[in-house]
């Protein structure tokens, strides 16, 4: 009107603006969308025609079962223990050739190394330390990754997966998180690095956090093992031939829920504290059931998946393994490294039912999970490479001559749930944040909980003179 | 065909319900998703079904299966239609 007489500032016209559209708090962009929609409607009206589908009949029939109250959870549960039973079994026998295999290269190479007349110690390094340690996490890694995500992939792909989120979320709710969490928890069952990756699926950065930082309190394929084996030898092992497995496998259940539980008090925790602001909400889409794409599922699952993660996880473990190769051999007087240091970690160990050797496999574990037993075992006998064990009995007589109870066996399977996340997770963590402050945290978190857990058990105990 | 008058919550629709899209009272970041999936003044959302444990609730929106929380539903103003005026 007047901007012909008097020639105004640009600043002048946009606050001019901004005072209308304000006039009008939501209606002005609800009505841009409402009209962007309303010319896709008839622009789809001329263009698409469609039959009555059976498909969303079918999608009903199949949602009232999947998410009805009496069967969606124990099916959620039945999936879940096939999943992983799939994983462990099905694993079992690729490991073993792959690690045969891998060993065996490992003597051929030592012959090289021999060959060139290559010094003790670098062969020490290099084949003992840096490749033993690889072929190791590889052969043990490797297998049930590649089981784990197709499977995993296949249940996403199928559409079943965001019915877990829409049948779980009113508990997630409660902890002021997100209900997509049980899914980045189900990734972290294969991996905590690619359940950390997994949190970009949440909207809320706050959420999304939360979901970053606790992921490591639920038991990725790395830390399986461990549980298995020291629940095996101490809890299952302490019945009968028959209730054995029966006793095992609810130990292990009891396990895994109360490293749900942790998740779910934890992600409470930090909504009170640290990471309070905007209320959390859900938009989850439910799709169509479809049959899964086989290749899509083998190229997400294993480019995608298994082999990013395994990459990141040899970048970390080959550096780990000649570490842990020079602290295995070098002699201070009469003990090496790791059992000098593990000797000084003793004290801090035992107020927590552990002793300094297991304080120093965790430490030197933080390259992965799967080496911790096995470090445990090389420090024990001190043989100065990554140690295999013959049979749970062996392990067994290895593990009480060095002083294992009951309580030492419950808190390595306690700490074994509950302490730092893995390199490669604090890396893939550092690299979702953005924020030294956050890794520090998920460090924090869980190694917290679990000292604080293994102390109040081992005080106890002992207390009431059970130990 | 008649059309009730009255504007309810879309959280208090019953599951096999249909309703129309009044006014959306979100704001901030859901505000841009539910703008985002379609849900605009003016829509058709029918109620499907609800979660376990009667918590998050299903809704048939443009042909897509969308779930939300009860408190989020409850901000969005939507009128009842009765005898199904239109399917969505």
């Amino acid at each position: 009107m007047c901007a012909m007489t008097s020639p105004r500032s640009l600043s002048e016209v946009w606050s001019e603006a901004e005072v209308v559209r304000k006039s009008f708090p939501h209606s002005f962009s609800d009505q841009i969308v409402t009209d962007i929609y309303g010319n896709v409607e008839q622009i789809t009206k001329q263009v698409l025609s469609k039959k009555e589908s059976k498909r969303y009949i079918f999608d009903q029939r199949v949602d009232d079962v999947v998410t009805s109250k009496w069967f969606g959870y124990p099916l959620m549960l039945l999936l879940l223990v096939i999943v992983f039973w799939l994983t462990m079994t099905g694993a079992n026998l690729p490991s073993r050739l792959l690690s045969s295999g891998l060993f065996a290269f490992q003597d051929q190479l030592t012959l090289w190394f021999q060959w060139i007349g290559a010094p003790a110690w670098v062969h020490g390094i290099l084949v003992l330390g840096v490749y033993r340690t690889l072929a190791w996490v590889i052969a043990v890694m490797l297998p049930p990754m590649a089981i784990f995500f197709p499977l995993f992939t296949l249940l996403e792909d199928s559409g079943y997966l965001p019915r877990i989120a829409f049948n779980l979320d009113h508990i997630f709710k409660r902890s002021k998180a997100c209900g997509k969490q049980s899914l980045t928890m189900c990734m972290g069952f294969g991996c905590n690095a690619a359940g950390v990756t997994s949190c970009r699926i949440i909207d809320s950065p706050r959420e999304r956090l939360i979901a970053i930082l606790t992921n490591n309190f639920v038991p990725c394929n790395g830390r399986f093992p461990t549980l298995i084996v020291i629940s095996s030898i101490f809890i299952g092992g302490a019945f009968a031939a028959p209730y054995s497995g029966l006793v095992n496998a609810l130990a292990i259940t009891g396990l895994i829920l109360l490293g749900i539980g942790a998740t779910l008090l934890v992600s409470w925790l930090l909504s009170l504290t640290i990471l309070k602001g905007e209320p959390s909400s859900l938009v989850l889409e439910l799709p169509s059931y479809r049959r899964p794409q086989i290749g899509a599922v083998i190229y997400r699952s294993i480019i995608d998946r298994t082999l990013f993660v395994l990459r990141r996880a040899i970048i970390i473990t080959a550096p780990a393994g000649a570490l842990i190769w020079v602290l295995g051999n070098i002699h201070m007087g009469q003990e090496s490294m790791i059992a000098y240091l593990a000797h000084y970690l003793n004290p801090f160990g035992q107020l927590f039912g552990l002793d300094g050797f297991i304080v120093m496999a965790f430490i030197l574990g933080i390259a992965a999970n799967e080496i911790v037993l096995p470090i445990l075992l090389m420090s024990y006998l001190s043989t100065g490479y990554l140690q295999d064990f013959a049979s749970l009995d062996a392990l067994r007589t290895v593990l009480v001559s060095n002083g294992w109870t009951w309580l030492t066996a419950i808190n390595v399977l306690l700490f074994t749930l509950f302490h730092w996340p893995c390199s490669t997770t604090l890396l893939t963590t550092n690299k979702e944040t953005g924020s030294k402050k956050w890794v520090l945290l998920s460090f924090a978190l869980p190694t917290l909980t679990g000292l604080t857990v293994c102390f109040l058990l081992t005080q106890g105990a002992r207390f009431l003179g059970l130990v | 065909m008649k059309k009730t008058q009255r504007i309810d919550p879309l959280a208090d629709l019953a599951p096999g319900s249909v309703c129309r899209i009044v006014s959306l009272e979100l704001s901030g970041l859901l505000r841009r998703r539910i703008l985002d999936l379609g849900i605009v003044p003016g829509t058709l959302i029918r109620c499907i079904r609800r979660g376990p444990s009667g918590d998050p609730t299903a809704y048939l929106v443009r042909e897509t299966l969308i779930a939300l929380r009860s408190e989020d539903a409850a901000q969005i103003s939507v009128r009842t239609l009765l005898n199904g005026e239109e399917c969505v």
